[in-house]
């Protein structure tokens, strides 16, 4: 499989380089609303506080998978680091340099796939257009390689699979079919030549057996240019196909975060194992899951944020492990437990992360 | 006891650029107790199959084959008939809970609307019945008063859910119940459903496009290409040990956790779903078929037996081995 033998070319353990892109506690919120009596009686709104300090660190060439449940924050968080939400807090660092001020040039190099590439397309331009459109905006009428505008195009739409492509420059976005239509968002990202791609739910809206091919087609660019990505899901099976690291993110916080292979196979918080849980597989559905909505970002609880939700705390085992006070009482940031592994819970602290881990399956 | 009988069921559209074939010979049954799983990609047919069983076809659709429901063809019911056998006998739950509820009317009265239509209770009587229904769906009863938007979308699910409980039907068909849901209210939604079909004893036929979802719920799963059919039989079989190559692919998209074999390897097929008007000749599947041969662009393949209570419309499976057997 060579695909799998360019996945592990950059495996996190032996990452010697740099990192690409670090976000540094950021926090992003929008402001509440309030009905109108309710102003006038002088209440106030609370803000909703979407990412409420996340910790972030991508390398060049690195897919790393943002989960969690629908109003987790992760899709403010990529939006954030695409200059698309201004940080309440924080800071995001490009290649060690803070953002600030004018973000063309950075635009250029961080580049975003939507959901639906329906939605993402103009339907009144064609695809040649919408692939150009990159180009024209930043003002790149020659390559660093020395193509001119047709030839860029006719590379990014080549790499992203549409073969030949001078037969797809004339069709607009109604002619062609999902999978084809997201791989033309994918060029038009690519003709820019990024270091970075940030997709939110890349292939959610596709059909079952078309997913496999963009998936396939993004690994390869991550293989043949390096690409970093960050790919937010909430199908932790794509993060198993594809992603090195896994976040996981829990009412605007990662909770969990490390190499895929850890996280989604020897789960250390109660959060992951939960969503874990609910993955849907052969074999039946009597299994425990986390009852009630995800909660409410303008009402985080005190303590560790999840407590309210946690099956430990339901079952005891927090009560015995004698960390019940501070799951309710104190606030934890992520604790590094195991190499390149960490996770904000007082209960896998306490029981030293390996203790409290179930026996892979 | 079968409950739902369907045979032969091929469905045409009438367009302006002809007639488009959008379901082709479908064959199944549906026993009581028993949960058929429908899978496919948008566009295969399977929203035409239940609109069919509903008789919501638009005029002029062309409809052939038979649909027995408790022993009765729809497709032959009097309107009036048909009208009453509509939701106390089967009934659905659409997807998109978010928009099937009536916003400014509250929830309950949505409830007991096909209550008291359907003549089995007076207006009072079915609201009590409805604040049963709410119960058995884990909502409390009281939330009949509320209205659509003062729920969440799990919990308007769940009114869906009573709703199509609301009259006793022997059949509920879910059409996608979950897509719009987070993947934790997902898993509450269809336990719920598992749990009641159970003890309900309901037939079920269950559609969606998540074929990890139907093979937790679903007893046998049929899997649609094209308007076909293309591979039937128990969930789990199908789904771990496919005959059809279009079944393989499927199960691909949705790769088990821990499985190395999908690590950094997602596979996919080239190409896309054919236009329900323009549907190849021979086997409808054999341009994106990883494992085709000559003959296949040729002979449409029959659904041949492929091993206990399964069938695959493949030219590999007419020996009657599934994939993995013949070592492909």
């Amino acid at each position: 499989m060579s695909d799998a033998v360019d996945a592990h070319r950059i495996a996190p353990a032996d990452r010697g380089r740099d990192p690409l892109l670090e976000v540094r506690d950021l926090k992003v919120t929008f402001a509440g609303r309030l009905g109108l009596v309710a102003g006038l009686m002088g209440k106030k709104a609370t803000d909703a506080r979407a990412v409420d300090g996340v910790n972030l660190t991508l390398y060049p060439g690195e897919v790393v998978a943002l989960a969690g449940e629908s109003g987790c924050g992760k899709t403010t968080l990529a939006r954030t680091v695409m200059g698309l939400e201004k940080p309440k807090v924080g800071q995001i660092l490009f290649e060690g340099n803070p953002l600030r001020g004018n973000l063309r040039e950075y635009r250029r190099r961080v580049q975003m796939v939507f959901q639906d590439p329906t939605a993402a397309l103009n339907p009144r331009q064609t695809i040649y257009e919408s692939v150009a459109e990159g180009l024209r905006i930043h003002r790149i009428h020659r390559s660093g390689d020395g193509l001119a505008e047709e030839e860029m195009v006719a590379r990014a739409l080549s790499r992203a699979g549409m073969r030949p492509p001078q037969r797809f420059y004339l069709l607009y976005p109604h002619e062609l079919s999902g999978g084809q239509r997201q791989r033309v968002v994918i060029a038009g990202a690519l003709v820019l030549e990024p270091e970075i791609i940030v997709a939110d739910e890349p292939v959610s809206s596709l059909d079952a057996s078309v997913r496999g091919e963009i998936l396939k087609l993004l690994l390869g660019l991550r293989g043949e240019l390096d690409i970093a990505m960050l790919v937010v899901t909430h199908d932790l099976g794509l993060a198993w196909t594809i992603a090195d690291r896994v976040a996981v993110m829990y009412l605007g916080r990662i909770v969990e975060i490390g190499p895929t292979e850890e996280v989604l196979q020897r789960p250390l918080h109660p959060y992951t194992k939960a969503l874990l849980d609910v993955v849907p597989e052969a074999g039946g559905i009597d299994r425990p899951f986390l009852t009630g909505e995800p909660p409410d970002p303008t009402r985080i609880p005190p303590g560790c944020r999840f407590h309210p939700r946690c099956p430990e705390v339901v079952s005891g085992a927090v009560k015995t492990a004698g960390v019940e006070s501070k799951c309710t009482g104190t606030d934890l940031g992520l604790v590094e437990l195991a190499p390149g592994h960490s996770v904000a819970c007082h209960l896998a602290s306490a029981a030293g992360g390996r203790g409290s881990a179930p026996p892979p399956d | 006891m079968t409950v739902l009988s369907v045979r032969d069921l091929t469905v045409t559209y009438k367009t302006l650029a002809g007639p488009v074939p959008a379901v082709r010979q479908a064959d199944f049954d549906i026993d009581r107790g028993e949960v058929l799983g429908l899978a496919g990609e948008s566009g295969c047919g399977k929203s035409t199959i239940v609109n069919a069983i509903f008789r919501l076809l638009p005029k002029g659709t062309k409809v052939g084959g038979s649909v027995e429901l408790n022993g009765e063809n729809i497709l032959e019911m009097k309107l009036g008939r048909l009208r009453a056998v509509r939701w106390t006998e089967a009934s659905v739950v659409f997807q998109g809970a978010m928009h099937a509820l009536n916003p400014v009317q509250r929830v309950g009265d949505q409830i007991a609307e096909a209550i008291v239509i359907h003549q089995q209770a007076g207006e009072r009587e079915a609201l009590v019945r409805v604040g049963g229904l709410l119960e058995q769906v884990g909502l409390p009863p009281r939330r009949l008063n509320d209205y659509a938007h003062e729920l969440s979308g799990g919990q308007k699910q769940r009114v869906m859910i009573a709703m199509a409980l609301a009259c006793n039907p022997s059949l509920v068909i879910a059409d996608e119940p979950t897509t719009a849901l987070d993947v934790m209210v997902q898993a509450q939604v269809l336990t719920l459903l598992k749990e009641l079909q159970r003890e309900l004893g309901l037939a079920m036929l269950f559609i969606t496009h998540d074929l990890s979802v139907l093979v937790e719920v679903c007893d046998r799963l049929a899997i649609m290409y094209a308007g076909k059919i293309v591979e039937e039989g128990p969930a789990v079989e199908v789904f771990t040990n496919p005959a059809h190559p279009y079944t393989r692919a499927l199960a691909a998209a949705f790769p088990s956790i821990g499985d190395h074999r999908f690590r950094m390897a997602p596979s996919g097929l080239g190409g896309d779903p054919p236009y329900p008007g323009d549907v190849p000749p021979g086997c409808s599947f054999h341009p994106r078929c990883p494992v085709a041969f000559d003959e296949c662009s040729v002979t449409d393949p029959q659904l041949y037996p492929s091993g206990e209570g399964r069938r695959a419309a493949c030219l590999l499976a007419k020996d009657g081995a599934t994939l993995a057997a013949r070592g492909e």
